[in-house]
């Protein structure tokens, strides 16, 4: 009580807002201070994210070919174009496909590695850091070495060269869409930098396991091994997994990188959704409104997974309001 | 009693079964680690033969240790790569910053100043979070060119620190942050600003350290936005460098090489050095793209 007395004489201004809330707050006007605070955010928030996404939804409906500033209104035109005349549902289809293989995938194999390093009893440091490591290398950068090193389709790529070893002839990974042989090119790519990063996310959430929900199981007679992680490890992974399968989703969905660099946009398979969106909007055509119409479809697509994938996850948990 | 020599059986028991069950266990985790190793190996080997050395048929495991090679790249007047990785820096090092003051700032708002719509100000912020960002790069690039900021640091920078995510991240931060700190700063007569700077910032620099971290990795890494802002090779980033090396028609193998070696190697260093904030934010955080 005193201190709001002492702060009433030193700051009269504030002193109405100190009195409405006497025993809490800092010196100020918390109004004017928390648009002080969140102000320069805001003000970017809205040029940089509101408006576009505005903006992109308005060219959809306008014929908005090299320009952005359109004035024959459409329709839904540009949403029959890029769904009819164009490669972006083939696209959406494909990753569709991906999305249910990559998915699973990298689960398995980051939650296997959180697994195995969890166990470790020396050295767990060092081998964590071993499999985390890749997430700091780009997707181009990755692409790279997987196209002109590991499966570059002459003798002298490792891949090859190994298979050598075993009298396999060269394989063209890359050259050719049948076999499809270029998917295993990329998904090992994105296994090798994803797996690591969700690795870290599984690690913690198996150290917040408590102990004694494994002595209580051990009590119970649960064998050690199987039984005890599908009774015990799995179910208390459970939101972490729903997190990271979120994740790996959306992740999927936006696969650019490493396709425009490893398949590039001229050939006709394996085009990512936003590589078609990249064509349309930024390739010849500069057609503004078939892309911006292809991006609210995509973005649209990625807002209902999350929100079905939410209904498990708990979007609405950090919601604790003062 | 009763517990303790519960224990120690237990103990005797995983020691028993641990010389077995870690032997397989070291081996399956080294053979992970090896594979996951083999792409580095890759560069760094790559980076360091002749180019007969790497497209030669027989494979060998070491290279010649060229070190010539990485005064040849900085040298070629036919690739921008040093001022590639200058533009790479300048342009992850203002996002990092530029992030941090930005979201740190309004999640603490958010977070902390009683203000009545706050929470609809933070509605707003979150519905953000629905749209991809990679997905508005369309509508993105239209604005960015209609001000003029294509090729330019500031389109390169500026649009990037706006991110929702990062804010919420803060938001969260700042909610778990213990009110006796701020309690004292009100006894101290500080005001939010002043508390802010003196108080709050100061003990939360493991925080920023990591979501530093983060937010430099992903701005060094990024791929697509300056694809599309940077038209003119003077503005590309070391990525977009790298990739055009990819789809050049001439290709010399030891360049490109040590070019991704150089690429990487500050982020490595970042890894190494910050991992212990790094491992801290995400495992805190959850999350980054």
């Amino acid at each position: 009580m005193s201190t709001t007395t002492t702060r009433g004489v030193a700051q009269p201004a504030p002193a109405k807002a100190s009195q409405a809330r006497p025993r809490r707050g800092l010196r100020g006007n918390p109004t004017l201070n928390f648009w002080l605070f969140t102000g320069p955010f805001l003000i970017g928030l809205v040029i940089f994210v509101f408006v576009p996404i505005v903006w992109s939804v308005w060219l959809s409906f306008f014929d908005a070919r090299y320009t952005v500033t359109p004035s024959n209104f459409i329709g839904l035109d540009n949403y029959k174009q890029i769904l009819t005349n164009s490669n972006f549902p083939d696209s959406l289809l494909t990753f569709s496909v991906f999305a249910a293989f990559i998915v699973p995938t990298t689960w398995a194999l980051s939650l296997g590695l959180a697994l195995l390093v969890n166990q470790l009893r020396f050295m767990r440091a060092f081998f964590r850091s071993v499999f985390f490591l890749p997430t700091a290398v780009s997707y181009v950068a990755a692409a790279l070495i997987w196209k002109m090193s590991i499966f570059s389709g002459v003798r002298f790529g490792l891949m090859n060269t190994v298979l050598g070893w075993f009298g396999v002839d060269n394989i063209a990974y890359l050259a050719d869409p049948t076999p499809p042989w270029y998917w295993l090119v990329i998904v090992t790519l994105r296994l090798w930098i994803q797996s690591g990063f969700y690795m870290i996310l599984f690690l913690a959430a198996l150290q917040n396991i408590p102990a004694e929900l494994y002595e209580a199981a051990a009590i119970d007679g649960a064998k050690k091994g199987w039984q005890t992680f599908r009774y015990i490890t799995l179910p208390q992974l459970r939101a972490t997994s729903t997190a990271v399968i979120l994740l790996l989703l959306i992740a999927a969905y936006q696969a650019f990188d490493e396709f425009f660099n490893i398949i590039g946009t001229k050939a006709t398979w394996a085009q990512t959704p936003l590589m078609e969106l990249y064509k349309a909007a930024l390739g010849t055509n500069q057609d503004y409104g078939a892309g911006s119409a292809g991006a609210v479809i995509l973005s649209l697509l990625i807002c209902l997974v999350t929100l079905i994938q939410g209904k498990f996850m708990g979007f609405g948990r950090g919601d604790e309001s003062k | 009693m009763t517990t303790t020599a519960h224990h120690q059986v237990g103990d005797q028991r995983k020691r028993a079964r641990g010389v077995l069950g870690s032997t397989g266990l070291y081996v399956s985790v080294g053979v992970a680690a090896l594979l996951f190793l083999v792409p580095f190996y890759l560069i760094v080997r790559n980076a360091l033969s002749t180019d007969p050395e790497i497209t030669g048929e027989n494979w060998k495991l070491l290279p010649s240790f060229q070190w010539a090679n990485i005064s040849e790249l900085f040298d070629d007047p036919t690739v921008e790569f040093g001022r590639s990785m200058v533009n790479s820096l300048v342009v992850a090092v203002s996002t990092t910053l530029g992030t941090l003051l930005v979201c740190s700032m309004a999640g603490y708002g958010l977070a902390r100043i009683p203000y009545k719509h706050a929470n609809k100000v933070f509605y707003a912020v979150l519905a953000t979070l629905m749209v991809p960002t990679a997905v508005t790069f369309v509508p993105s690039f239209v604005l960015v060119s209609s001000l003029g900021w294509v090729d330019t640091y500031r389109g390169l920078i500026i649009p990037g620190l706006f991110s929702g995510f990062t804010c919420f991240l803060f938001r969260q931060y700042f909610l778990g942050f213990p009110k006796e700190l701020e309690e004292a700063a009100r006894v101290d007569g500080l005001g939010y600003w002043g508390a802010y700077w003196r108080i709050v910032v100061p003990n939360s620099l493991n925080f920023f350290a990591a979501i530093a971290t983060i937010t430099f990795i992903s701005a060094w890494n990024s791929f697509l936005w300056p694809l599309v802002i940077g038209q003119d090779p003077s503005s590309w980033t070391v990525q977009i460098a790298l990739s055009s090396f990819m789809t050049n028609q001439t290709v010399n193998f030891h360049l490109i090489f040590m070019a991704t070696a150089i690429s990487i190697l500050p982020l490595v260093f970042v890894f190494l050095f910050l991992q212990r904030w790094l491992v801290q934010g995400i495992a805190q955080t959850g999350i980054k793209g």
